[in-house]
């Protein structure tokens, strides 16, 4: 296996796009992220895209995408593992460059989930495990997964309602300052607690918003890129990946996600690394406790101290590791299959210092950076950790 | 603005899909018949649910019914209140995830609870029969 390093990112807005199609949203990411690698489309050996789909009217947005944006021709494969689907485009094309079979690769994330209303969306991915034990009669919604480890996690450890509360202004904080995010305004305890009840103990601001966006990151190998004449190469350090049972009621307890424990483990051992080494992380907070679970789950902190940490301001920027400071899954939004090379595009700017706007810039010493991507409940993990 | 964004309508897809249940019907045969069973593998022990037909744990596809007592422990809950498009007609309902006495956990509705008082480690008991819409299911009630 050869080194491989992040050489070129880009990131549409996110947000209700409903100015654009699948195609000419993808554009607005995969554009940029040629322009900043210093390449043409034709450059590219392997194009791998992330969607989970079937919410919108392409059944191959692959080549719908590939097409508009001038990749036709390359190797081509749709990825589709729930809400990181974008990381495991992000390891295919990683794995292509790496077993040298590439040089030059693009994961490419894009979903659009406004063309469907808010009940559909609902149907669909609360459809997200095991539909006949746990859907068809019981109406799982996607909301109400998360909900059944809050208040798992709110019983064992004694997290609050106003500590989900505390991520949602983290975030939002974060978020407001971001020019691509979905929700550009701050919140506070007060209304996350007020607003509406969704599953119980989560309110609709303890969720993340349903969002359109995409993202992409071009992958090279270490000559490729010093042929290309890269300034500043973001080298992949570390990959990791593990799952775990569709059927919730397969897991032998409900207060953490098992997938990250191990899919973590896996990336800090490539690395070389510890937990204590990350400055700055993308954590996947899909839903507030989402964020808490994750801190233990990376070892940020011990089995039930997530609350402590967000309390105390741990995860903010100044704090012991940064965490979510593009706004989250939360505030940024999370166009799902685009979410795992969002992150990978936030943390080569954190890794740049090209952070915008600047005010959520990571004062970094050692240019330690993870990714943390669930897809579903902890159905599937993916964990990378890039370096400067 | 967004909303005045001009588009066009998709043609309609309705997806209606036929799940085979020939293997595991004696789960659903059960159910009519007001029992609870599920699948204990032949080949190693282990006692599964949902009902298989096949053990992950060692490959063997001779299975037998167990009627299971139903009697166990709230384990997470969550009190579902925006709900999917084919729910739209339901109340809010309560799921939850209660731990067996015989070790495996279910998930289902919590029925006739006051949901105040629902918290993780009440006891609870299954119950089975029919839903309003005339499914055959299952579902909790406080022990």
């Amino acid at each position: 296996m050869r080194r491989v390093a992040v050489i070129g990112v880009g990131h549409s807005a996110f947000g209700v796009r409903k100015d654009v199609n699948l195609s000419e949203l993808a554009f607005e990411a995969v554009s940029p992220a040629l322009d900043d690698a210093g390449i043409a489309g034709e450059d590219i050996d392997l194009v791998s895209f992330a969607s989970v789909g079937g919410m919108y009217e392409e059944a191959l947005p692959a080549v719908v995408v590939a097409e508009y944006c001038g990749l036709t021709g390359a190797g081509l494969l749709r990825c589709e593992a729930a809400c990181a689907s974008g990381s495991a485009a992000f390891l295919a094309s990683y794995l292509d460059v790496a077993s040298g079979n590439a040089d030059v690769a693009m994961a490419v994330g894009t979903e659009k989930m406004t063309e469907v209303d808010t009940p559909t969306m609902m149907e669909l991915i609360g459809r997200a495990g095991s539909y006949l034990w746990e859907f068809h009669n019981f109406g799982m919604t996607f909301p109400a997964y998360y909900a059944l480890y809050a208040s798992a996690h709110m019983a064992r450890f004694g997290t609050t309602e106003e500590d989900l509360a505390l991520v949602a202004v983290k975030n939002h904080r974060y978020g407001a300052l971001n020019p691509k995010a979905h929700f550009q305004r701050e919140t506070t305890v007060d209304e996350v607690l007020a607003s509406y009840p969704v599953a119980w103990p989560l309110k609709l601001y303890d969720c993340c918003p349903i969002c359109d966006g995409a993202a992409a990151v071009v992958l090279a190998s270490e000559e490729r890129a010093r042929e290309i004449g890269v300034d500043a190469p973001i080298w992949v350090s570390g990959v990791g990946y593990a799952s775990d049972t569709a059927n919730l009621v397969k897991r032998p307890d409900y207060v953490g996600l098992g997938a990250s424990v191990s899919a973590s483990e896996r990336a800090y051992e490539m690395a070389g690394l510890s937990p204590d080494d990350v400055e700055v992380a993308t954590v996947h907070d899909c839903f507030t406790i989402a964020e808490i679970m994750a801190y233990e789950d990376l070892g940020f902190c011990g089995k039930g101290e997530g609350a402590r940490l967000v309390r105390e301001g741990a995860t903010e920027i100044g704090g012991k590791v940064a965490v979510n400071v593009d706004g989250g899954l939360k505030a940024k939004g999370h166009p799902i299959g685009a979410t795992g090379c969002s992150m990978i595009y936030e943390l080569t700017k954190q890794l740049r210092g090209e952070a915008e706007r600047r005010q959520r810039q990571a004062p970094l010493e050692r240019y330690v950076a993870l990714a943390h991507n669930v897809g579903g409940t902890g159905h599937y993990c993916y964990v990378t950790i890039l370096r400067r | 603005m967004w909303s005045a964004m001009p588009s066009i309508r998709s043609r309609t897809l309705s997806l209606v899909f036929e799940i085979p249940t020939s293997r595991t019907l004696e789960f659903w045969r059960r159910i009519e018949e007001g029992e609870f069973h599920t699948t204990r593998c032949r080949g190693c022990g282990a006692l599964h649910f949902p009902p298989v037909a096949d053990c992950p744990e060692c490959r063997s596809s001779e299975m037998e019914w167990v009627e299971l007592d139903g009697r166990g422990v709230v384990a997470a809950f969550t009190h579902v209140v925006a709900r999917p498009a084919s729910f739209q007609g339901h109340a809010p309902y309560t799921i939850a995830i209660a731990r067996l006495e015989e070790g495996v956990r279910v998930l289902a509705w919590l029925r006739d609870a006051d949901i105040t008082r629902v918290e993780v480690g009440m006891r609870v008991r299954l119950q089975v029969g029919r839903t309003p819409e005339g499914e055959a299911s299952y579902w909790f009630v406080p022990a």
